[in-house]
């Protein structure tokens, strides 16, 4: 039995998840936060996504899309429905083909996608990276950290050095997560840049976090529903391995009590 | 070969008369969970079960995720994004219907090395050895062709690579590697095909899967010492064996429930763990990922692939010899699926009459050294094609080639094996007549 596990245990640590090689960048650093929503027993902190949202909306949307994600998911943050319209209405507008206009976004909509100035949508930021890859690729940390997608939104967003340099016409400056080191992204928070109706400090380091939690909701809502449908199937699970075993002893006792004799 | 002396089914009232001598179904149920099964099988025999649960976990999830899914390029991945966000429970659905893939293939690996330690592929059960091998095969392309389907960066780049390995065939690559994508790239053509293939192909496995039974049901099962059942009657055979249902029904979804306790921390704790962070950004034709790398369970064939370089001596002799038309991306593909072959031929070349693993003692060192190599060439196949990863696998696939076309054939001629039980009974007395002195019968 135990053999199984742990040549089981034994497949699992081995399998390289391919994913330890996508950023090969030789002097990244991910600093490894620690977000409220890791671990099996992690939870949101709706009040860090609420700020996140904020941020998003104040800062990052003028570049960048969330094509995915629909407005109406909002409600998970802790908004109630008049809220969410509201949101919705003041701050996107999008394109309506019965209309054959662009009318005010309603909840049913999604955040708009945004190509104008080619940055990436972010619906999906969150699981599109890996922070932690682990040594020798064979993705060891990431088994006990996760992958660490938001850490290296967080590490990217908090790890600009100021400098910069120009390189065939385009401005690149400086960063200490992103993969070779010159990331074309202007730094996009500056300290106080954005109000919390809380009061909670809005550093960039303090903000970075932020916008990476709500950045891992966008990317999955449902986390929680995950866990919990996790720790339904493992105790259910467990509690039948337990009758099955015991089943099993009581069936084969008889077998091999026969041949004492 | 007639099957092992047992109680066959015998219709009793008249309404079970009538049934049979019309349709003989239940008979056949009976007989096959009633089979007589060696009884000293031990852990590593309940992978069978293990396999049949995940075939059916990945087409009934997958019925499902149809409902729900959208082969067109432009539509593929916002469909699974509505899967994972919109519909109920989905993203329990695909997330074990990913890690399925996964354990299909944990359990598949563990199952052939059983089946190469114990001699599991001797004659008589070629036959079941060769249905596994096309069953093996089938799973490959079913769970490549699944990947494609989600059209995320490493789906449509894994795509173009293996899709590319055809082109590497001699005169005729170019027109097949179109043939197969339905146009000169990978694109719309591609995905629907494929789309299509991954739902037939399943149905296919299931198929053989009873083939692969039905063999080994005619042959029995092998078991951990090789030796056979006793035919020679009822009685005899019924002091070698125990009746499938209850006793391996009952250990076998024991080991599976154990089993499943691991997998469902994994969907629901870190599902995308054996993923890759490049499948969750859309495919895109112009972008090509810094790292092109199979899914885990393809590593180490990925890794015999890219071994065989033009700097090879081996690679330029065959060129030399065929004037060129073996080149190093063919040979590389001959290399990958040569690998798969001479696992296939395992029967005609391992020479030895011990069946196993067990009474041969210089078989298992080598044995065990291809477990670890087979380890070695997975992570290797995850590497970058630099040094000195790739003198590393060089070596790698070279001894996975000599285990099967040297050691196999030449360990059964030097080879002194040690004693082997007579039958199975005294193989199963002398192994649990131990634990019996201190076990308390159940009450």
């Amino acid at each position: 039995m135990f053999k199984k596990l742990a040549i089981g245990a034994a497949f699992a640590l081995a399998l390289t998840p391919a994913a330890s090689f996508a950023a090969g960048g030789g002097e990244q650093h991910i600093e490894d936060f620690h977000f409220s929503f890791e671990g099996p027993f992690g939870t949101w902190d709706k009040h860090q996504l609420q700020r996140g949202l904020q941020i998003y909306t104040e800062v990052c949307a003028a570049c960048h899309g969330l094509q995915y994600v629909p407005l109406r998911d909002l409600e998970a943050l802790g908004y109630s429905e008049e809220e969410v319209i509201a949101y919705s209405a003041e701050n996107f507008e999008v394109f309506d083909p019965e209309l054959d206009d662009f009318r005010a976004a309603i909840p049913t909509d999604h955040f708009p996608a945004n190509n104008g100035v080619g940055a990436p949508d972010l619906s999906l930021m969150a699981k599109a990276r890996a922070g932690f890859h682990g040594p020798y690729g064979l993705g060891i940390n990431q088994l006990f950290k996760g992958m660490g997608g938001a850490e290296y939104i967080a590490s990217l967003l908090d790890g600009y050095t100021g400098e910069e340099k120009e390189e065939a016409g385009t401005i690149l400056y400086e960063n200490k997560a992103f993969p070779g080191g010159w990331i074309s992204m202007a730094p996009p928070m500056s300290d106080d840049q954005v109000e919390f109706a809380d009061g909670h400090p809005a550093t960039v380091e303090a903000m970075s976090e932020d916008i990476a939690a709500f950045l891992m909701w966008t990317a999955e809502p449902k986390m929680m529903e995950r866990k919990y449908s996790g720790f339904v199937g493992v105790i259910f699970l467990s509690v039948l391995s337990v009758l099955l075993y015991l089943v099993n002893k009581r069936l084969w006792a008889g077998v091999k009590g026969k041949r004492k004799d | 070969m007639s099957g092992i002396p047992h109680d066959h089914y015998e219709p009793k009232t008249n309404g079970e008369k009538w049934l049979n001598s019309r349709l003989p179904i239940v008979g056949l149920i009976y007989d096959t969970i009633m089979i007589p099964t060696p009884k000293n099988l031990n852990w590593w025999w309940i992978w069978g079960i293990v396999l049949a649960f995940c075939l059916a976990l990945q087409i009934v999830t997958g019925i499902v995720l149809v409902m729900h899914y959208t082969p067109h390029v432009d539509l593929a991945f916002a469909s699974i994004e509505h899967i994972m966000r919109n519909v109920n429970g989905g993203y329990m659905l695909r997330y074990l219907h990913m890690n399925g893939a996964s354990l299909f293939f944990v359990a598949v690996y563990i199952h052939i090395f059983r089946g190469l330690f114990y001699g599991s592929y001797k004659a008589p059960r070629e036959i079941t050895w060769i249905i596994g091998m096309l069953i093996y095969l089938m799973m490959m392309g079913t769970a490549f062709m699944g990947y494609v389907l989600p059209w995320g960066q490493m789906s449509f780049w894994g795509a173009t690579v293996i899709t590319g390995l055809f082109g590497a065939i001699p005169f005729v690559g170019d027109a097949i590697q179109t043939w197969l994508l339905g146009g000169p790239a990978v694109d719309n053509a591609t995905l629907n095909r494929f789309f299509s293939l991954h739902y037939l192909l399943p149905f296919v496995i299931a198929a053989l899967v009873i083939v692969h039974i039905w063999a080994f049901h005619t042959t029995g099962n092998n078991n951990p010492t090789g030796v056979e059942v006793r035919r020679t009657s009822k009685a005899d055979a019924e002091k070698d064996t125990l009746p499938f249902w209850p006793y391996f029904v009952i250990k076998d979804l024991f080991a599976l429930a154990v089993i499943l306790v691991v997998f469902w921390a994994v969907v629901g704790f870190m599902p995308n763990y054996l993923g890759h962070p490049d499948n969750y950004i859309e495919a895109n034709p112009l972008v090509t990922p810094a790292h092109i790398v199979p899914e885990w369970y393809f590593l180490p064939f990925y890794a015999i692939l890219r071994a065989f370089t033009g700097e090879v001596w081996v690679v330029q002799f065959a060129s030399f010899i065929t004037g060129g038309i073996i080149d190093a991306k063919f040979f590389g593909v001959l290399a990958m699926f040569g690998a798969i072959l001479a696992m296939a031929l395992a029967p005609w070349l391992d020479t030895s009459t011990v069946r196993s693993g067990k009474y041969r003692p210089m078989f298992k060192w080598w044995f065990y050294l291809l477990i670890v190599d087979f380890f070695a060439l997975m992570w290797l196949g995850a590497m970058p094609a630099e040094e000195p990863y790739a003198t590393f696998s060089l070596i790698a696939s070279a001894y996975w080639f000599a285990y099967f076309f040297v050691i196999l054939p030449i360990l059964g001629v030097i080879e002194k094996p040690d004693a082997q039980p007579e039958t199975i009974e005294e193989d199963f007395n002398a192994h649990y007549g131990k634990a019996d002195a201190d076990a308390t019968p159940a009450e």
